[in-house]
């Protein structure tokens, strides 16, 4: 049987997907070092997307899936589920806290760099976009990645990989930016 | 020891919408220019948030006793099954679904449709699939209404729905729509799904033997989630 097609989330969605409690992954305390993920979803003026939904997945501190298919021979976090939501507000922004997830082998068992799937529905968008979160302070585990290495333009690849910025007194946030369209467009990926 | 990865199935060509169809207006800002990249499946694609064991909350299938009244409108019963293309049931995952009220409204602070809202309907609502992958929810049927993308246009009535399958990769966002109804041939967002057949696939079947007599109309509309593939193939690289 043939998938069933995609259609866009539309303006209308808030009311009905958003659940508050699931930007933060961190809630029954998850083994692993804490921090935010945080940043802004822009269209191809530069102008804010007030009307996107976020959604990440990701391993364990110890790189592995709160999944029946991820059979590696790791511990398990029954404190940390992996997934998360979050609507932007009005000017676009977004946060979720999380821990930085460890290292989970690629298609052909080669390690790759520490990562965090994300998925972004919004009115104008037929059906989702797929990107991924990778961290800036793991720049040899990232230069080995297989999907970062996939990307040959420097500044798309540059776009997956979030800096992180420390201040006294808050968690580390890896800043994000998603760039719909444009010059600096975020890398996309088809899974 | 490496865990083997089963990659899902691929989609045919013209199943899902392209990110840029100018019809719809929306696309033109917000549309990538740039080709998506190519990822070889690995666990982060086939794995992916299950929600049967541990949900708390309290499952919202009945659409129609969320207020103090009944809405108003044609009462609603909508079946059907969530499965994989190898027609295994997906158990035990998360299906959400939104709509606007028989008049056409959202209960949505930005919806500035000049239609009533109606009280006693909030049309958001959400089940775990059965171990047959099996939902049923009960609502009304919801209106057209119009929208900005060009002069004049109206949405053919739907029902949103958002689901999550087997893995990342098969998180799905759809929408469903209803037999017979003449917007369907003039709506952009329909029509930007390139093959006609797939396109039908998204209108639920009026089934008599759903329908509950002197109560609600019964429409079945299944849903099919991109799965394990069951033969072996090269992964796509």
């Amino acid at each position: 049987m043939i998938p069933s097609s995609s259609q866009t989330v539309g303006p209308f969605f808030k009311y009905a997907l958003e659940r508050p409690t699931w930007s933060d992954l961190t809630t029954d305390g998850a083994r692993g070092e804490r921090v935010r993920i945080a940043g802004r979803v822009l269209d191809g003026d530069g102008a804010p997307v007030p009307d996107a939904l976020l959604e990440v997945w990701q391993a364990n501190a110890d790189g592995k899936y709160a999944h029946e298919a991820d059979t590696q021979d790791k511990p398990g976090d029954p404190n940390f589920r992996g997934f998360g939501r979050a609507c932007v507000d009005d000017d676009g922004r977004y946060a979720f806290t999380t821990v930085v997830p460890g290292s989970v082998p690629d298609a052909s068992g080669a390690p790759q760099a520490p990562h965090v799937n994300v998925s972004i529905f919004a009115r104008g968008l037929l059906r989702r976009l797929v990107t991924r979160v990778y961290f800036d302070d793991r720049e040899d585990e990232n230069a080995r990645d297989g999907v970062l290495r996939s990307i040959a333009d420097a500044s798309a690849r540059a776009s997956l990989v979030a800096a992180r910025e420390d201040a006294t007194g808050e968690l580390p946030t890896y800043r994000f930016n998603i760039i719909l369209q444009g010059e600096n467009e975020t890398a996309f990926l088809d899974v | 020891m490496i865990a083997t990865v089963r990659p899902f199935d691929l989609e045919p060509d013209g199943v899902q919408p392209p990110y840029d169809f100018p019809a719809y207006t929306s696309t033109q800002k917000r549309a990538p220019k740039r080709a998506p990249i190519h990822v070889a499946h690995s666990l982060s694609e086939i794995t992916g948030p299950s929600f049967g064991a541990n949900w708390s909350e309290p499952i919202a299938s009945d659409l129609t006793h969320q207020g103090k009244g009944e809405p108003l409108g044609e009462r609603i019963i909508v079946e059907g099954r969530v499965i994989d293309g190898d027609g295994r049931p997906l158990r035990g995952t998360l299906l959400e679904l939104w709509q606007a009220n028989a008049a056409g409204r959202y209960v949505h602070k930005r919806d500035q449709h000049d239609a009533p809202l109606d009280p006693n309907f909030l049309g958001a609502g959400h089940a775990i699939t059965d171990d047959d992958g099996g939902f049923r929810f009960l609502t009304i049927k919801p209106g057209a209404y119009p929208w900005r993308n060009s002069h004049n246009a109206w949405r053919p009535a739907h029902i949103h729905f958002s689901v999550f399958g087997a893995g990342f990769a098969s998180r799905l966002i759809t929408q469903m729509y209803f037999p017979g109804d003449p917007l369907l041939a003039l709506d952009p967002i329909y029509n930007s799904i390139p093959d006609a057949g797939a396109r039908e696939r998204l209108i639920s079947r009026y089934d008599p033997e759903l329908s509950q007599a002197e109560y609600a109309l019964g429409y079945r509309f299944d849903i099919v989630l991109r799965g394990p593939r069951s033969t072996p193939l090269e992964n796509r690289t």
